[in-house]
């Protein structure tokens, strides 16, 4: 059975909505009903096969080609399965993802990976702000799983991550880890400023010295028995954090953010 | 049976249900493992008064170990999931946690979950870092000499404990060599533990007591000073009896242990003053795993 493969026709000027284009709400479809499946175009609803050149038959294992930045919500809540975006993604990529694994080659928008619950998401390219975090007004980001950026990403990264784990081979802007719960963030590039804002828990693990708020306290140097764990996990990614000679268990130490609970860490390779 | 001129009573151990669980301490070298496993496993070689049995299966290289470092894993029974809960947070507690560079890991698999660090957490006073790894969840506890890391839990899991055998011999430091070299063999079974001093019990008791309030009391028919006093189980030139206790996930582990013991006794054999090989039971009333010595070594 061939992958399920979604080939983008046409750019519409308008966003799409490509939540309704997810493992778990295909199954048992028939190509000519998944065809008919209408997504939202800003007031217009279009059908799939207006938008696409449908082909293959494996539901849970589905390729978007020739994808552009304008298709927001791909694998919205997806509950298992896998997709793959050829090409950038829009705003909203993964939202909610409960189980399952994206893959990216492109860019992604804004939101990207917002409340994922569980799951692997892999962003090949940039991706923009709020990597893994709370869609405004909710309390809670990401909870689970874990998201890989091999470029840069946007302004506030992990803004009130609960649980999870993210990491960027490139850079973060401002705002990293800015109201973080839980949870740890891994930036092998620079860091923004206002770096770990108003974070009351967590780990932000950094290659490079960070330009750090008069609210974090310098705890010293350690050696820290659970990195080498942490590094151990990401042994199998295809990634930069899989490279041993990347792994390191010698930390400075920071606490913050002294002006919120004040549990966060910030640790900067020595 | 006879084997190299000991013979193999047609006798059965008797063995019970037990809960048991694995934990795996690691620390900056082999030594402290060991410190941490030899106090956490202490007082620990009988359910009848310690609460648990405990021993160490045996020691882990770094490869082997979750943080690469060098690692011991034990093994703790009990006779119910409670009583081993609390054996296991009480020991990590007080044993490992306190034990110098050490980190305390799952050592076994199960659906059934107990805390391992879950509690000992609190003793962060609310400096305590919870991280989540491969879908596991670990307590980072600041302490004096830097982080205690623990995973939060173990898995718990059905097993058997009191599988046992007698070494009946001439004299008592031929009982004692025979039951180390028994012992050497059966450490390198996994799975089991032997829980006593050493391996060895030189106590091994009946059933009841003539006093009221001791549930178990000596094993006088086993006891060589007691030849002409009471209803013996020896012959005249035995004048020492030693007994190996084994505690294993299943009886088939306790099998294999026993069967490497017995051989390693009997190839000492009569030459040796090695005269019997018998094992404890209570008439096949009370536990429903029963190991036929002379099964296990056909």
């Amino acid at each position: 059975m061939s992958a399920l493969t979604f080939t983008l026709k046409i750019r519409p000027d308008q966003r799409v909505d490509m939540s309704p284009l997810v493992c778990q709400l295909l199954q048992d479809k028939d190509p000519s009903d998944i065809a008919a499946i209408e997504l939202q175009s800003g007031k217009r609803k279009l059908r799939v096969d207006e938008l696409f050149n449908v082909s293959g038959s494996d539901t849970q294992n589905i390729i978007i080609k020739n994808s552009f930045g304008k298709l927001d919500f791909i694998g919205k809540e997806l509950d298992g399965g896998s997709i793959t975006v050829e090409g950038d993604a829009g705003a909203y990529l993964a939202m909610g993802m409960k189980s399952g694994e994206i893959k990216i080659s492109g860019n992604a928008g804004l939101y990207a990976g917002c409340e994922m619950k569980k799951g692997y998401l892999e962003i090949a390219g940039d991706t923009g702000d709020f990597l893994g975090g709370a869609l405004p007004g909710n309390k809670m980001g990401m909870k689970g799983g874990l998201i890989l950026v091999k470029g840069n990403a946007g302004e506030r990264v992990g803004d009130h991550l609960r649980r999870g784990t993210i990491l960027i081979e490139g850079n973060a802007g401002d705002y990293c880890g800015s109201r973080m719960t839980a949870g740890t963030i891994a930036v092998m590039g620079q860091t923004g400023r206002y770096l770990g804002y108003a974070m009351r828990r967590g780990t932000l693990l950094l290659w490079n010295p960070p330009v750090l708020s008069p609210s974090f306290n310098d705890c010293g140097t350690h050696t820290l028995a659970f990195l080498p764990m942490l590094f151990k996990a990401f042994a199998t990614l295809n990634s930069k954090f899989a490279d041993s000679a990347a792994a390191f268990n010698r930390v400075q130490r920071y606490a913050g953010d002294m002006a919120e609970m004040g549990r966060g860490e910030v640790l900067v390779k020595i | 049976m006879i084997i190299n001129g000991v013979t193999i009573d047609a006798t059965f151990a008797e063995a019970f249900p037990m809960k048991a669980t694995r934990a795996i301490i690691t620390a900056q070298n082999e030594k402290w493992a060991m410190i941490a496993a030899q106090a956490m496993t202490g007082f620990a070689t009988s359910v009848i008064a310690c609460g648990c049995e405990a021993g160490i299966e045996r020691t882990l290289t770094p490869e082997e170990t979750p943080d690469g470092r060098p690692g011991v894993a034990v093994m703790i029974f009990a006779m119910g999931g409670k009583g081993l809960a609390k054996q296991l947070e009480t020991r990590a507690g007080q044993c490992v946690l306190t034990s110098p560079t050490s980190a305390l890991f799952a050592g076994i698999e199960s659906d059934t979950k107990i805390p391992l660090g879950k509690n000992l957490r609190y003793f962060g006073d609310g400096f305590q870092i919870a991280k989540v790894i491969a879908g596991k969840r670990y307590w980072r506890v600041p302490v004096m000499d830097g982080e205690f890391l623990t995973e939060a839990t173990t898995g718990q899991v059905s097993a058997v404990g009191g599988g046992n055998f007698l070494v009946l011999a001439e004299s008592q430091p031929q009982a004692l060599a025979a039951c180390e070299a028994a012992i050497e063999e059966m450490k390198k079974i996994p799975n089991v533990i032997m829980p006593f001093p050493g391996g060895v019990v030189r106590s091994g008791s009946k059933v009841g007591s003539k006093y009221k309030s001791l549930g178990a009391s000596t094993n006088d028919a086993f006891c060589p000073t007691l030849k002409g006093m009471t209803k013996t189980d020896l012959s005249p030139e035995i004048e020492s009896v030693m007994e190996i206790v084994i505690d294993g996930l299943t009886k088939e582990d306790i099998d294999k242990a026993m069967r490497v013991g017995i051989q390693a006794v009997c190839n000492l054999g009569a030459a040796n003053g090695i005269k019997r090989i018998s094992a404890g039971n209570y008439g096949g009333k009370l536990g429903p795993f029963h190991f036929h010595l002379q099964e296990i070594m056909a």
